[in-house]
């Protein structure tokens, strides 16, 4: 399990310098970093050139990469457009979107594996097909789309919420957001168990356990569900880092100042740092997500053992 | 004991003691939420028992192909959704048919006016009408799911495939980098990247697909031609003497192209409503493109007043991805030879 883990931690490292230097040289190559800095008007050649020497933009791209991630690992990731601190926008951006995830990972949770558990002790029958069509119907459905449908629907026409979040965005205000957030990974979670208890309804040992007499219920939640699961924990677990990623649309709608807002803010703005940043974190965040899954993999299924 | 990689070498060659094959299945899911869903739920789905009924009464040996298309032939899901697609393909091709105004005539004095006479979606923000509109927004989706699945598809399999066939090396890099774009959040690295071009035409949208969608077929590609080579009719050929290119283009890639049609076919689906959701942020088409994903971001300032010039685009849209991820259901239910 150790040499895992250290072998694990180490093949991590190439995805993380690789993801942030692509994400560098798109920003950077791209967009020019200076361009945001005079305002509405164009920076007249001096004021470029010295601008660009005084941020060590003249330099060649990779000394400008290794500085920045030099600084990053000291923990400075640089100021934003405004002149705040990266950091500081991070400190407050973070908590949102990470509260907007819990949620969406609640509702996979709670209604997915659900919705799963019954289609699949029921296959084929009504109750089956009418879920599997609505999945395929949530999944068709951009998630912009539903977000601004829900947005109509129970903000404005029966004015159940209010169409945005104020910025303290509390548990509350983001049950709707979160529920569209989560609703395309819903349907894949929902489908995902189905497949799963269907698959190991026959399986020896359920048949064993429903013979020696164990009842139907618990059968089902010690027995099928505890085997069940362990492919739906991975899709939920690597989903974290996507749920926090594709907040930005759903952050958008309702007007959410979380991560994915100053992201945008960013980019509007052209502001290399708040933009690098955040997305550094964000693939540090998946990176990290991706190693526990496969780590909760032995402690779910004792027949996997790490060498 | 195997190990259990998470998303790299021995991923088709787990013994009995292996994870069951849901996580594979779910490891290539990467951040990019939209872009990935089709490789995920391709191989989901994949495992799904049931579905079309056995073959019938032995007369010939039929091929996996004549085979899959007597099934799709009965499937009610496949003719549905095909018949949907071909009518979507036919009026992006020849839009006038069903519409005979133009998508850029507008009359400000109708602005955000409900269905009339002549009119039956009403108008937009800019006094357009809108459903001529949407008729002539299809071809834009059309024409960015097909290029790009096209994009995608080729470069994808061509180098996912070499890597599986070659292994070595060139493998393992190609694992790592892949490994890489997965990392990458496909909504952000679409707005990173578009942000600053300024191009009206699709071909940065298209572009930029490509370049963040390839792994995924890669790594479906290569997975499939790895597990086809160890087939004895492979061996066979080599034995024979066969050049590596004949092996490749005459043995494996016909029994390796299953599973990167069924992706391609799910992935064109969602490529459309990542073109719309781009499109919706800002970064994707620009006007005077006509495109659902613009005329939804515009009509979505209009929510409270005129929901009608939301509403249609949206549909047209949901229903032009649901019909393309229904005909990846389909036809992965006839090409899986688990269920024969």
């Amino acid at each position: 399990m150790g040499r895992y883990v250290v072998r694990r931690l180490l093949q991590m490292i190439p995805v993380f310098f690789g993801a942030t230097i692509l994400i560098f040289v798109m920003v950077n190559v791209m967009g020019d970093p200076i361009a945001g800095l005079c305002g509405e008007r164009q920076c007249d050649p001096a004021t470029a050139a010295q601008l660009r020497a005084e941020f060590g933009l003249d330099k060649p791209l990779w000394q400008q990469y290794t500085t920045y991630i030099g600084h990053i690992f000291t923990g400075d990731f640089g100021t934003a457009f405004n002149g705040q601190p990266v950091t500081e926008l991070m400190s407050t951006a973070f908590p949102v979107t990470i509260r907007l995830t819990i949620v969406a990972i609640f509702f996979e949770i709670v209604i997915g594996i659900t919705l799963g558990v019954i289609t699949g002790l029921r296959r084929g029958r009504p109750v089956d097909t009418g879920v599997l069509l609505l999945t395929l119907v949530v999944i068709s459905v951009p998630t912009f789309v539903t977000g601004l449908l829900a947005q109509l629907l129970l903000g404005i026409q029966w004015g159940w919420i209010k169409p945005s979040v104020s910025t303290d965005a509390t548990f509350g205000e983001l049950i709707v957001p979160g529920l569209v957030l989560a609703s395309v990974s819903l349907a894949y979670v929902t489908r995902l168990t189905r497949t799963s208890i269907a698959e190991n309804k026959r399986s020896d040992y359920v048949r064993t356990a429903i013979a020696k007499g164990l009842p139907r219920r618990r059968v089902t939640t010690r027995h099928l569900l505890r085997n069940s699961l362990i492919p739906v924990v991975t899709f939920i677990g690597t989903d974290i880092g996507a749920l926090m990623g594709g907040a930005i649309v759903t952050e958008r709608i309702f007007n959410i100042h979380g991560v994915g807002y100053q992201l945008y803010q960013g980019i509007v703005h052209q502001n290399t740092q708040t933009v690098v940043g955040f997305v550094t974190i964000l693939v540090l965040i998946f990176v990290v997500a991706n190693l526990l899954v496969d780590l909760l993999y032995a402690v779910l299924d004792p027949r996997i053992r790490y060498a | 004991m195997p190990e259990q990689p998470p998303y790299e070498e021995e991923e088709f060659h787990h013994g009995p003691e292996g994870p069951p094959p849901e996580d594979l299945a779910i490891a290539p899911t990467g951040f990019g939420g939209t872009m990935d869903l089709g490789s995920s739920e391709a191989e989901t789905l994949e495992r799904t028992p049931g579905g079309p009924e056995g073959t019938g009464p032995k007369e010939k040996p039929r091929s996996l192909w004549s085979d899959a298309w007597r099934d799709l032939r009965r499937n009610p899901v496949f003719i549905i959704s095909a018949l949907v697609i071909l009518f979507l393909v036919v009026i992006s091709i020849w839009p006038s048919l069903i519409t005979d105004q133009s998508p850029l005539k507008c009359d400000l004095a109708k602005a955000q006016q409900g269905s009339q006479p002549g009119h039956p979606f009403g108008f937009d923000g800019q006094g357009c009408d809108v459903y001529t509109r949407t008729v002539y927004g299809t071809r834009i989706s059309i024409s960015v799911g097909v290029l790009a699945t096209l994009g995608v598809a080729l470069l994808g399999s061509f180098l996912g495939g070499l890597a599986g066939f070659y292994g070595g090396v060139g493998d393992s890099i190609l694992s790592r980098i892949t490994d890489i774009f997965f990392a990458i959040p496909v909504v952000l690295g679409g707005l990173v990247l578009l942000s600053v071009v300024t191009s009206n035409t699709i071909w940065p949208v298209v572009g930029f697909m490509v370049l963040l969608g390839w792994p995924q077929v890669s790594r479906i590609a290569r997975g499939s031609v790895i597990t086809t080579k160890e087939n004895d009719y492979v061996h066979a050929a080599r034995a024979l003497g066969a050049s590596n290119s004949r092996m490749l283009l005459r043995h494996i890639a016909p029994n390796a192209v299953a599973p990167v049609i069924v992706v391609a076919t799910i992935a064109l689906g969602t490529y459309i409503s990542l073109e719309a959701t781009l499109s919706y942020l800002g970064v994707g088409l620009k006007p005077p493109t006509v495109s659902w994903g613009i005329d939804i971001s515009s009509a979505s300032a209009y929510i409270r007043q005129a929901p009608h010039m939301l509403l249609w685009p949206a549909g047209a849209l949901a229903i032009t991805v649901l019909a393309f991820i229904m005909l990846g259901d389909a036809v992965r239910d006839a090409l899986d030879p688990k269920l024969r």
